[in-house]
């Protein structure tokens, strides 16, 4: 029997206040991504010893450059982007719309936290990149501004939560649909995550920038930074994975391989993400080996998750493959509708993240990560992650999702189509070369136009970073001219009339151990449980905090 | 076959293949001896200059084929900046950073650490082969971050420091040092 993903396959409706409340963020996302990929460029031909950056208005620094870039790229494109998407989906899926009113309160604690990051970051008090670090000090607003940013996560994930809990109660002992079970666990698990990064902005950092407290604890603030920035690689990942598990097969024509291990996929995520920040933190002094240690082990074990998605796409693009006429081990996949350019941003999305996750693999792995660590290899490899597998599969859900939300048919499939193949293209290109000058010593996070030093042979490594940047950035233009001419210029009346959405080869369960996968209080619980093995004895080891470092402006 | 086989198959393979990764990793930290930097020991950072060894920054030899690095990262300079050891002998670092966080890398080796305030770093290495090498702060420290770096040179294994017991000479204020106070303000 097949099921749906969604409790209710026919008669959804979006009202139009939900949907200008969801356009809004998605329009907020592809704003900031656009003002990333720009600094993006200078970025890249900075490592090509081409200086772009000076004839951009304002800018000061390189690093001011590159705080722009990690924070609009990671933080707001990102976030604003699950918002909105996964609000979608959770509707959808339910049948049960989330709360307008709490969509535009998130919508406006987003714009309030780009507006007060984006003072301290123009105004050049902010140049402490995404990471901001202590006891580099930024203008309190940077952190109010991010500060709020995640409050807006919050309010989502209580915003989902509150429409399934409601959708509980009028539906007892009816399984959850698994769209919207994926979608409420990815904001379960990222609840949980960001706890370690409110607590070191608004209790450490903020007071601190204010000048209520006069010293920080750096070591202390770091590691509270990667017991969120860790899984926020996940954040940033599970609603591409929504898409991946829901939709693509929908879009190759096939279907959904198995609701439980789905579940179980997101499961896994939610208590391996964040026991694991340790990995960030190999070559920091003050943490035991033996923490880094386990943390290492818990690394590999949030590899399977991705293998098993592995599996499942590959087997719903398959059964698409072949129902279109593919025979034979490999034909399959030249029968794919490569005319679709959702489906085919979010293919390629996925060969690039074959290669996210193998050099992920050797960055856990310690013996190796020291020769990497900090090296231009790093963004090499998360420009295959983020920077496109996540990034491309976003502007595939766009293509459908902006004629969706506007009534508007797509603008220039085309040009959709050539815009994922050129920033594919560039990205493996960029990492090509940001990965080789990596691995020849070659820093990260570094002007390297005005570099004090250099080697002969970083020469070519910067030039394919270049290259590879700049057909990223023509990539990335022919999506935003796709994007506003949607916007502004569809066709009304070609549009989509609901979200794609598949169905599964093997059902939900209504008996027996599967129904339990539903009750996230549990899987919170051992989340928790786990974070206290993974966190608990640095902790006690590392406490009383040291609050002994000053305040420093170097920028 | 059936999907469920393959998955079974496939899942199976996964597993394996990351144990046998897994156990790669820890063979080669506990068994050939590749050392994260440990907790070793804090200290305050305001008050770096007046603590040993700190006090004292350079190259000392300390044994017959073993030699100690006492080293600083400030914006935006290490201290020492040129750092001459001879090849096979035991080197260890001793390393802290007395503003802002810092990175410590040996480009084309594995010394690869973070200067962190308030923690020291203490790092084993041998480096095997003779040549030149840069010592590069990878970790974004302010505006003059891409200006710090240093120079490690790995003399012939018979090589021995002229005065073993004089650490090389040493400006004590670096030519690029920021003009800069704690605390947040910029001068000038
Ligand atoms: C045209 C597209 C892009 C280009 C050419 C580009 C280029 C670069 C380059 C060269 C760096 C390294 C800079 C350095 O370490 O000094 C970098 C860093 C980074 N990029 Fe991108 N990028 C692009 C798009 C993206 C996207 C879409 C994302 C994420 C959604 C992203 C996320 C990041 C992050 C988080 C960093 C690290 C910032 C830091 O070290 O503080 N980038 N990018
Ligand atoms: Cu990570
Ligand atoms: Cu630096």
């Amino acid at each position: 029997m097949r099921t749906p993903v969604v409790a209710n396959p026919a008669g959804f409706v979006l009202p139009d206040s939900h949907r200008r409340a969801i356009l809004c963020m998605i329009v907020l996302s592809f704003a900031a991504l656009f003002i990333g990929v720009v600094n993006g460029l200078g970025q890249a031909l900075n490592y090509a010893r081409v200086d772009i950056l000076q004839y951009f208005p304002g800018m000061r620094t390189y690093y001011q450059g590159l705080t722009v870039h990690g924070v609009v790229n990671a933080i707001v494109f990102t976030f604003a982007f699950a918002a909105g998407f996964l609000s979608l989906t959770t509707s959808r899926a339910l049948g049960r719309l989330v709360n307008d009113k709490l969509l535009w309160t998130i919508f406006g604690t987003m714009v309030l936290g780009v507006l007060l990051a984006g003072y301290a970051i123009v105004t050049g008090q902010g140049s402490v990149l995404y990471t901001f670090y202590p006891p580099l000090m930024a203008h309190w607003s940077f952190y109010l501004g991010l500060a709020l940013l995640v409050v807006s996560t919050w309010i989502t994930a209580a915003a989902l939560m509150i429409t399934l809990l409601g959708w509980r109660k009028d539906n007892p002992g009816v399984r959850i649909p698994l769209m919207a079970f994926i979608s409420v666990a990815t904001y379960a698990m990222w609840t949980l995550a960001s706890v370690g990064i409110a607590v070191s902005v608004v209790g450490l950092l903020i007071p601190w920038s204010m000048g209520l407290i006069s010293h920080s604890d750096p070591l202390l603030s770091r590691t509270l930074f990667w017991y969120s920035g860790h899984p926020i690689v996940y954040f940033w990942l599970l609603p591409a994975y929504v898409s991946w598990y829901t939709m693509v097969p929908k879009h190759a024509g096939g279907l959904l391989f198995s609701d439980s291990l789905t579940r179980v996929v997101f499961i896994m995520f939610l208590l391996l993400s964040i026991p694991t920040g340790f990995h960030h933190q190999y070559t920091d002094p003050g943490i035991t080996v033996g923490m880094k240690a386990l943390h290492a082990g818990l690394t590999f074990g949030i590899f399977f998750p991705s293998m098993v998605t592995a599996f499942s796409v590959m087997f719903a693009l398959e059964i698409g493959g072949r129902r279109r006429g593919g025979t034979g081990l490999v034909n399959w996949f030249a029968k794919l509708d490569w005319g679709n350019p959702a489906l085919v941003a979010q293919i390629l999305a996925m060969l690039t993240f074959t290669l996210g996750g193998i050099t992920g693999l050797i960055n856990a792995s310690y013996s190796m990560n020291m020769s990497i660590h900090n090296t231009a290899w790093v963004p090499g490899h998360f420009h295959m992650t983020v920077g496109s597998a996540v990034t491309m599969s976003f502007m595939g859900i766009a293509f459908w999702l902006v004629p969706y939300l506007t009534r508007r048919d797509l603008v220039g499939r085309g040009l959709a189509l050539a815009s994922q193949w050129v920033y594919f293209i560039g990205v493996l290109v960029m990492a090509r070369g940001l990965i080789s000058g990596g691995v020849d010593g070659m820093p990260r996070r570094t002007n390297m136009l005005e570099a004090a030093y250099g080697k002969p042979s970083w020469e070519l490594a910067g030039m394919l970073t270049g290259l590879g940047g700049t057909l990223m950035f023509i990539g990335g233009m022919l999506f935003f001219a796709v994007f506003a001419a949607t916007l502004f210029f569809g066709r009304k009346g070609g549009a989509p009339t609901d979200v794609p959405f598949t169905v599964t080869a093997t059902p939900p369960e209504t008996r027996g151990w599967q129904v339990k996968l539903d009750s996230f209080r549990w899987w919170m619980l051992a989340a928790v449980v786990l974070i206290l093995i993974a966190y608990g004895p640095f902790l006690v080891q590392y406490l009383p905090a040291s609050f002994m470092s000053p305040g420093y402006r170097f920028y | 076959m059936s999907a469920e086989k393959l998955e079974k198959i496939f899942l199976s393979l996964t597993i394996f293949m990351l144990i046998v990764f897994l156990g790669a990793l820890f063979w080669a930290s506990f068994g050939l001896g590749m050392h994260l930097p440990d907790r070793v020991g804090q200290i305050d950072p305001t008050q770096v200059r007046t603590t040993a060894p700190f006090d004292n920054p350079g190259v000392f030899r300390v044994g017959e084929n073993e030699y100690e690095v006492v080293a600083l990262g400030f914006a935006w300079a290490f201290q020492p900046r040129e750092i001459r050891v001879p090849a096979g002998a035991k080197v260890t670092f001793i390393a802290t950073a007395l503003d802002v966080i810092h990175g410590f890398h040996v480009e084309g080796t594995k010394v690869n650490f973070m200067m962190i305030p308030g923690q020291i770093a203490r790092v084993e290495a041998v480096f095997a082969r003779p040549g030149e090498h840069l010592l590069i702060c990878h970790e974004y420290c302010g505006a003059g971050h891409h200006l710090m770096y240093g120079t490690v040179i790995v003399e012939e294994a018979d090589w021995t420091p002229e005065d073993p017991d004089a650490p090389d000479e040493e400006p004590d204020t670096p030519p690029v040092a920021p003009d800069a106070t704690p605390d947040g303000e910029v001068g000038a």
